[in-house]
C-alpha cells in the first residue's frame, strides 16, 4: 500500500490554521456505514480535493458538513472552533457555501432574484435587489465571475448557471466553498475558466473543497488531496507528491489500468450509414442538423460533445424511439437496408431484431427497471425473444438461468439474480445492462455514457468488454461526455455541437484542446460558448 | 437488501394498522356512550358467527375482489383507475341485455354469455378514458371519475325509459328468466345434504372471483403482457427504450381493469337481484380502491382485504340492526380502516422497519 494515513494532520497544524477540521466523524444509515472515523484537515486558503469511487462516502461527508445529516460521532471544527451544524442555515452562518452537482436555481427567476432568494432583507424586494446588484458588480470584477444580473436563469448556459451558484455562496459570505463534481457538465474551456475562478478565490484567502472523480482535475488544481474508500479516509497527501496512478490505486484498493489496452482497429465494410439526418423536435427546435457518418464493422466511432448537443436524440432515433412529435429527415442504412425513422416500422423492438444493441445514456431511467429483480432486467427489451417465452407465458426459469450465467461472466456483485436492480451499485447496475446488450452479439452497439457514475474498477472492465466486441468485428457508436474515455476507446472521434458534427479526428493525432474547441463550436480562449451564429463550417466537416 | 422480512411487510403491517383503526373506533364508540366490546362481538357474531353471516360476508367479498383486482391491474401500469364504480354499473347493463334479450335455456350457458357481456361493457367504459390518457394525456383519475357520473346518469335513463317493463313504477329492468338464475351456495350445500347459509346471496360467482385472483396473478407475474404492464408502470422511458408501446399497453391494461370491474355485475346483478336495479354497485367500486391498497396490489392480499371489508360491511349492518349505534358510525369505522391501512400505511411501516433493522444490527453485533 502506498503512503496512506493522515500525514498532513500533524505536520501542518501549527503552520496553517485549519479552515475545516473533522475528527472521528462516523455516520451509518441502517446497516450501511457511510462514513467511518473520518479525519480531515483542510488548511485555510487551499484547494483541497476529495476523491473516491461512487458510494465511497464523499457526498455523505459533505452533507454532514452542510448540515443535511447529523454525524453519529465525531467533531467538526471550523476555523479552529468546535461547531454543531444542525442545518444548512448554521453552515451558511459558519461561512460554508455549497455548489451542488445539480444546481438549485429557480429557472424562471433572474440571476439577481436567485441570489437574494432566502436572504432578502425585508418584505420589499427592491432594497435587497439593489444591494445585491452592487455586491455582484464587485464580485464579478474581483473573480472574473461575469453574469448578466437581469438575465433569466433558464437562458444561461450551464457554465454561467454554475457561476450563479458560486455567486450565491459568496453573497452569503462563504469563506469555505464546497463544489460537488463541478466540471461534469462543462466543456474543457468552461472547466478551465472555472479553475481560474477558483484560483482567484484561493488567492483571496478562500478555502475550496473540490469533490470529483476526475484525477486530471485533482492533479491540475488542488494543493492537497484526500482519498476515500468504502466510507473511510484512506489517505491525505500533498498533490505535488502523488501521481494519478497512485491515487487510482488508493481509490480502488488495487492496481488499475487507466488506459485501455487495445490493438489497432481492423475496420471492414460499413455497418451503419447515416446521411443528412436532421430532426426538429415537437417544440420546433432543431436538434440535429444534417448529420452524416459511417461506422464500419470492427471499429469504434467516438462521439464527443457537451451533453445536450443532440447526442441523446441521435441515439434515440437510431435506437428506434425518436422523441414524440419530432420531424425527422435523412436516411439511415443498416447493413445496406434502410431503417425506418418514423411510423410503424420505427420500433425499438424491431431495431433489436435488426441487430442493434443499445446501452442507453441513463441506465436508471431507461436501461433498467429499478424495482425489477436483476433476472427480470436481463430480459428487458429482449422479452420477446423466443428462448424467454413459452407462448403467452414467459419462461422465467430460462430467463433466470440466462441472468445467472451473464452475471457470472460479467462479475456482477453481489451475484444474486433475485435482488432488485436498485440495490446494486452504479457500476454493477451498468454491468447488468452491458452484459445484456453485449451478450446478444449485436452487429451495431449504441453506447451512451457507458461509465457515468461507475467506479474505476468497473470502468476498466466495461471498457475491455467494449473493445472485445469491436475485435469480434462489430460496429460501435460510443457517445460520452468524458473526453478521456472517448480518446482512449475510439478509433475515430467525431465532435458534436448544436446538432452538427463539427469535425472528425483520429485520437492519436489530436489533443483535448483541439477537441475542446470543436465541442464549444470553435470558441475563444475566454471559455464563453458562442451563440449558434458564431458557428461556421469547419474545413474538416465530414465528407 | 429488504428492510424487513416479507411476512412483516405483508401481514404484520396491515394487522397493526387494523388494530390501530379498531382502537380509535373503540374510542369513538365509547364517546357516544356505547360499549366497544359489545359492538365488536355483535359484528363478529353477525358476520362470522353463523353460516348466515358468512353468506353475506362472502357475497360482499366477491364484489370487492373483482373491483380490487380491477384497481390492481391498472395500478401495475401506473394507472389509477377510480372508475370501477361506473365500469361495474355498465357491466350490470351488459349482463341485463344479455339475459333479457338472448334466449338462454340454462344458467350454465347464461353464465359465460353474461360474463362476456359484463366484461365487454365494463371494458368499453374503461376504453374511452384509457385512449384519452394514452393518446392525449388526459389524466385518467379525472376522466374515470367523470365516467362514474356519466354511467350513473346513463343507467338511470336506460332503466327509466328503456328497460322498465310497461306498467312498472320501479326504475328497474324486468326479472331475468328463471332458467338463468345462478345457483346460490346454500342451494349447492343443500344438494350436498348440508344446511348452510340459507337465504344468503352468495352464489357461484364467489368461485369465479377466486379463479380471477389466480388468473390475474398469472397475468401480471407470468405472462409477457404482465411483464410489459409492470415495466410500463415502473418507468415509461424505460418501456419505450425496451420497445414496449405505451399507448397499446395502457389501453390493454385499462381494458382488463374495466373488464374485471364489469365482472362484478355477475355477482350482484345476475347472482343476487336477478334484474338490473338502480345503483346496483352500492359503492363497491370505491371500496375496491381500499381493498387493492390494503392488499398491496397482490391478488392474495386483495382476497384477504376483500374478506375483511366484507366482514365490515356485514358486521356493520348487524351493528345497526342490534345496537343503537347509528349506521353512519359504521361508515366512520370503515373509513378509519381505509385511512390506517391505506393512507397512513407508512406511519406503521417506518417504525416497524426501524425495529427490524435494529434487531438485525444487534444480531450482527452479537455474531
Amino acid at each position: 500500500m502506498v503512503a496512506a494515513g493522515n500525514l498532513m494532520g500533524g505536520r501542518s497544524d501549527a503552520a496553517a490554521p485549519a479552515a475545516i477540521e473533522l475528527r472521528g466523524i462516523s455516520k451509518a444509515f441502517g446497516p450501511v456505514q457511510a462514513n467511518r472515523d473520518i479525519n480531515l484537515h483542510v488548511p485555510k486558503g487551499s484547494i483541497h480535493g476529495i476523491i473516491g469511487e461512487n458510494g465511497a462516502g464523499k457526498s455523505t461527508l459533505m452533507s454532514i458538513l452542510y448540515g443535511f445529516y447529523k454525524p453519529d460521532a465525531g467533531e467538526i471544527l471550523v476555523n479552529g472552533r468546535p461547531i454543531t451544524i444542525a442545518d444548512s442555515q448554521t453552515a451558511i452562518r459558519a461561512g460554508i457555501g455549497m455548489v451542488f452537482q445539480h444546481f438549485k436555481l429557480v429557472q424562471n427567476f433572474t440571476v439577481l432574484e436567485n441570489i437574494i432568494l432566502g436572504v432578502e432583507d425585508g418584505a420589499l424586494l427592491r432594497p435587497s435587489l439593489s444591494k445585491a446588484r452592487g455586491v455582484l458588480k464587485r464580485l464579478a470584477a474581483e473573480y472574473q465571475l461575469n453574469v448578466d444580473p437581469d438575465e433569466t436563469v433558464e437562458n444561461l448556459s450551464v457554465g454561467h448557471q454554475q457561476r450563479v451558484e458560486i455567486l450565491k455562496a459568496l453573497y452569503r459570505q462563504a469563506d469555505i466553498l464546497i463544489l460537488d463534481e463541478p466540471t461534469g457538465v462543462l466543456t474543457p474551456a468552461e472547466a478551465d475558466h472555472l479553475f481560474r475562478i477558483l484560483e482567484g478565490l484561493k488567492a483571496e484567502g478562500k478555502t475550496i473543497i473540490l469533490i470529483t472523480h476526475k484525477l486530471r482535475e485533482i492533479m491540475e488544481i488542488t494543493d492537497n488531496v484526500s482519498v476515500m474508500r468504502r466510507g473511510e479516509m484512506v489517505a491525505s497527501v500533498r498533490t505535488a507528491e502523488t501521481s494519478p496512478e497512485q491515487l487510482a490505486e488508493l481509490m480502488v484498493g488495487r492496481k488499475v489500468l487507466l488506459n485501455v489496452q487495445k490493438a489497432p482497429a481492423r475496420p471492414q465494410a460499413p455497418v451503419l450509414e447515416v446521411r443528412d439526418l436532421a430532426m426538429v423536435d415537437a417544440e420546433g427546435v432543431e436538434r440535429l442538423r444534417s448529420i452524416s457518418f459511417d461506422i464500419r464493422a470492427g471499429e469504434i466511432l467516438g462521439l464527443a460533445g457537451v451533453s445536450g448537443n443532440g447526442q441523446t436524440q441521435l441515439l434515440e432515433i437510431l435506437g428506434g424511439y425518436p422523441p414524440k412529435g419530432a420531424r425527422i429527415s435523412g436516411t439511415v442504412r443498416m447493413n445496406g437496408a434502410p431503417l425506418p425513422l418514423s411510423g410503424r416500422g420505427c420500433d425499438a423492438g424491431q431495431r433489436r431484431r435488426d441487430g442493434i444493441g443499445h446501452i442507453p445514456e441513463d441506465r436508471q431511467v431507461e436501461g433498467l427497471i429499478m424495482d425489477f429483480a436483476a433476472w427480470e432486467n436481463v430480459a428487458f427489451g429482449w422479452h420477446d425473444a423466443p428462448e424467454f417465452n413459452k407462448g403467452w407465458v414467459m419462461d422465467n426459469d430460462a430467463i433466470r438461468r440466462d441472468a445467472e450465467a451473464k452475471m457470472e461472466r460479467f462479475d456482477v456483485r453481489p451475484r444474486d439474480a433475485n435482488l432488485a436492480a436498485r440495490n446494486f451499485s452504479g457500476g454493477n447496475q451498468q454491468k447488468i445492462v452491458v452484459a445484456r446488450e453485449i451478450e446478444r452479439n449485436p452487429d451495431l452497439l449504441l453506447i451512451g455514457q457507458p461509465t457515468r457514475g461507475v467506479d474505476i474498477g468497473a470502468i476498466e472492465f466495461i471498457h475491455k468488454q467494449i473493445v472485445a466486441l469491436r475485435d469480434a468485428g462489430k460496429a460501435i457508436l460510443l457517445v460520452s461526455v468524458e473526453l478521456d474515455e472517448i480518446l482512449s476507446l475510439s478509433d475515430r472521434v467525431a465532435v458534436m455541437f448544436d446538432g452538427r458534427i463539427m469535425g472528425e479526428r483520429l485520437p492519436g493525432q489530436t489533443t483535448t484542446g483541439e477537441l475542446g474547441l470543436l465541442m464549444a463550436g470553435v470558441t475563444d480562449s475566454d471559455g464563453v460558448p458562442p451563440g449558434p451564429a458564431r458557428v461556421t463550417d469547419l474545413p474538416e466537416g465530414r465528407a | 437488501m429488504d428492510k424487513m422480512p416479507k411476512w412483516a411487510d405483508v401481514i404484520l403491517t396491515p394487522l397493526i394498522s387494523l388494530i390501530l383503526a379498531m382502537g380509535i373506533s373503540a374510542l369513538v364508540i365509547l364517546a357516544i356512550g356505547e360499549s366497544p366490546w359489545e359492538a365488536l362481538t355483535t359484528m363478529v357474531e353477525g358476520a362470522l358467527g353463523s353460516s348466515y353471516g358468512w353468506g353475506f360476508t362472502l357475497y360482499y367479498a366477491t364484489n370487492f375482489i373483482f373491483t380490487g383486482l380491477a384497481v390492481m391491474v391498472a395500478y401495475h401500469a401506473a394507472l389509477f383507475n377510480i372508475g370501477g364504480e361506473g365500469q361495474a354499473a355498465m357491466g350490470g347493463l351488459g349482463v341485463a341485455l344479455v339475459l333479457l334479450y338472448l334466449p338462454l335455456p340454462h344458467w350454465g350457458l347464461a353464465l359465460p354469455a353474461a360474463m362476456i357481456g359484463a366484461a365487454l361493457f365494463g371494458a368499453a367504459w374503461a376504453f374511452i378514458p384509457a385512449i384519452l390518457q394514452a393518446k392525449r394525456g388526459s389524466h385518467i383519475v379525472i376522466t374515470t371519475i367523470m365516467f362514474n357520473f356519466i354511467a350513473a346518469a346513463a343507467l338511470n335513463y336506460v332503466l327509466v325509459n328503456l328497460l322498465r317493463p310497461v306498467g312498472s313504477m320501479d326504475p328497474a329492468s324486468a326479472r331475468f328468466p328463471d332458467a338463468t338464475n345462478l345457483p346460490s351456495l346454500s342451494e349447492i350445500a343443500a344438494g350436498l345434504g348440508m344446511d348452510w347459509g340459507r337465504n344468503t346471496p352468495v352464489n357461484v360467482t364467489f368461485f369465479l372471483a377466486v379463479l380471477a385472483c389466480v388468473l390475474v396473478w398469472a397475468l401480471i407475474w407470468r405472462t409477457r403482457l404482465g411483464y410489459q404492464i409492470r415495466a410500463l408502470g415502473k418507468s415509461e422511458p424505460g418501456a419505450v427504450y425496451a420497445g414496449i408501446n405505451p399507448v397499446r399497453i395502457t389501453v390493454i391494461a385499462m381494458l382488463i381493469s374495466g373488464g374485471l370491474a364489469g365482472l362484478m355485475a355477475i355477482n350482484n346483478v345476475m347472482g343476487e337481484s336477478e334484474r338490473l336495479v338502480l345503483n346496483a354497485v352500492e359503492g363497491a367500486g370505491f371500496i375496491g380502491i381500499a381493498v387493492a391498497l390494503m392488499g398491496r396490489n397482490h391478488p392474495f392480499g386483495i382476497f384477504l382485504a376483500a374478506l375483511l371489508f366484507g366482514f365490515l360491511y356485514q358486521g356493520g349492518g348487524e351493528l345497526a340492526l342490534w345496537t343503537s349505534i347509528p349506521r353512519e358510525l359504521i361508515i366512520v369505522i370503515q373509513a378509519l380502516v381505509i385511512l390506517f391501512t391505506g393512507a397512513l400505511d407508512n406511519m406503521v411501516r417506518m417504525p416497524l422497519e426501524r425495529v427490524f433493522l435494529a434487531a438485525r444490527r444487534n444480531k450482527g453485533a452479537a455474531r
